[in-house]
């Protein structure tokens, strides 16, 4: 058994689960703040865009990030169907008052669904869209900063886009306090902190995200 | 009853009604006429099952039976809600004043694969039985039993093993937690023994049976979304279950 039996248990498929998920919480949290560079100018973005994917390692994070997205997908579903089988009969009613659960807890697989399905779209969209150029000192890099205003020139995108980004706002906001719970994190010393960065992080996350379309939409 | 503040109320029920093990079940309505306010939820159940006889139909089983809290036998989710609308009581302890008159109150079992249904609101906990079994013990010498002062035990540890030890067993936070999760209930047990030195020589092993047979006994994983402490007859709080992941993580790690 050990580490092994470990693994194979609830809590430790609870770890693996918490564990890919603070990592990819980690990632969106750098990619929010890499975006931020929208806000400078094209240059300054697609200059950013252009050292990261001509970095060597770039394939080692994109794989890695890969294993983290199919871990975390398949242990989330396997422990979600196996709680689900461990309520077969639904109650008739829910608790309203005091007792009730809050639903962002009990929808997390629904926004896990919706990201998911965000995710490979906004890789179509983005990473495999149209490849314009961009000419800065003699250097040619890759112009996403276009397709991304010519992409979020339409209402229809930017809509689904927030509303994307506010399901990942609030997977976040369970999802990260609810992994460091998972590890240990809950005791007087850490509660308030665990909920604070909980929260905090989806908040930038979110609305970050939701700032750069918005933004692109109106003044680009 | 006789009280001052009692007035006279009529309920009608919806409660769950089911024959047997695996048999189909259904709600049925019942009007329950000439209640006085100051009854407990189970005095009500008593008055509707005197009803049901009269009436010369199946009584309503149900289980209970210190009738003040203590003993976590009472098992219902009223109105969705496991032990009624009330933090911190037991079915038995909740009384008709917190209903209005000509309210509609819908009673059930609890609803977990691993509390199987016996009859109506009746529902089958030995798999916590099972899991006590498993390790929710300290084994101890025969003979006198030793001074005990000899084993000092600080507060702050005391308390905590206290406050876990006031697990009633009831099954609430199964039966209010989504995903079904005996956590809460494991937790507070493997906390009040592992606090204290008795317990504590025996705690890797401990942890590693019962959250196995927890496993075993087919109850969901813990998402901690919180429902089991807000249910919680004795305000158990979660902060045991992030100590079980911790204990076992370790426990594992060092297992031969």
């Amino acid at each position: 058994m050990g580490i092994f039996g470990f693994i194979k248990s609830s809590i430790g498929q609870k770890y693996v689960v918490a564990t890919t998920g603070l990592l990819f919480a980690l990632f969106v949290l750098s990619h929010v703040l890499g975006n931020f560079l929208i806000f400078v100018g094209p240059e300054a973005y697609n200059m950013y865009s252009y050292k990261l994917i001509s970095n060597p390692f770039i394939i080692v994070a994109e794989i890695g990030l890969v294993v983290l997205f199919v871990v975390h997908l398949a242990v989330a579903i396997k422990l979600t169907a196996s709680n689900m089988v461990a309520r077969p009969d639904k109650y008739a009613l829910q608790a309203k008052g005091k007792k009730k659960t809050d639903p962002v807890t009990k929808a997390m697989w629904i926004q896990g669904a919706v990201i998911f399905i965000f995710m490979v779209s906004h890789l179509i969209t983005f990473k495999y869209g149209t490849y314009y150029t961009a000419e800065y000192d003699g250097l040619v890099v890759r112009d996403l900063y276009k397709l991304m205003v010519e992409v979020f020139a339409s209402p229809l995108f930017v809509v689904g886009y927030v509303l994307c980004m506010v399901m990942l706002g609030l997977h976040l906001s369970h999802g990260i306090q609810s992994a460091l719970k998972t590890f240990g994190f809950n005791h007087p010393q850490y509660e308030a902190k665990v909920r604070t960065v909980g929260l905090g992080v989806a908040l930038i996350v979110s609305l970050g995200f939701i700032a750069q379309p918005v933004y692109i939409f109106f003044f680009q | 009853m006789g009280n001052d503040n009692s007035t006279e109320m009529t309920i009608h029920l919806k409660i769950w009604k089911q024959d047997g093990p695996g048999k189909k079940g259904e709600f049925i309505s019942h009007e329950a006429k000439g209640l006085s306010s100051e009854m407990s939820f189970l005095e009500m159940l008593d008055v509707v099952n005197e009803d049901l006889v009269r009436l010369n139909q199946r009584p309503i089983e149900f289980d209970h039976d210190c009738r003040e809290g203590i003993c976590g036998t009472c098992s219902m989710v009223i109105n969705g809600e496991a032990h009624g609308p009330d933090k911190e009581i037991t079915t038995c302890q909740l009384h008709m004043r917190k209903f209005k008159d000509g309210d509609t109150i819908t009673v059930e079992p609890f609803r977990a694969k691993a509390f199987p249904i016996i009859r109506d609101l009746v529902v089958d906990r030995s798999s916590f039985d099972r899991v006590i079994e498993s390790g929710g013990y300290v084994s101890v010498n025969t003979g006198g039993a030793q001074d005990a002062n000899s084993l000092p035990i600080n507060k702050p540890d005391s308390d905590l093993a206290f406050e876990a030890a006031t697990c009633i067993g009831c099954g609430a936070c199964v039966a209010s937690c989504k995903n079904a999760s005996a956590s809460l209930f494991v937790s507070a047990k493997l906390a009040h023994l592992s606090f204290l030195p008795q317990g504590k020589i025996e705690q890797d092993a401990r942890t590693l049976a019962m959250v196995r047979q927890m496993d075993t006994e087919g109850f969901g994983a813990c998402t901690n979304t919180e429902a089991c402490e807000a249910a919680c007859p004795k305000g158990i709080s979660v902060e045991n279950i992030s100590r079980m992941n911790r204990q076992f993580l370790k426990a594992s790690i060092k297992e031969r």
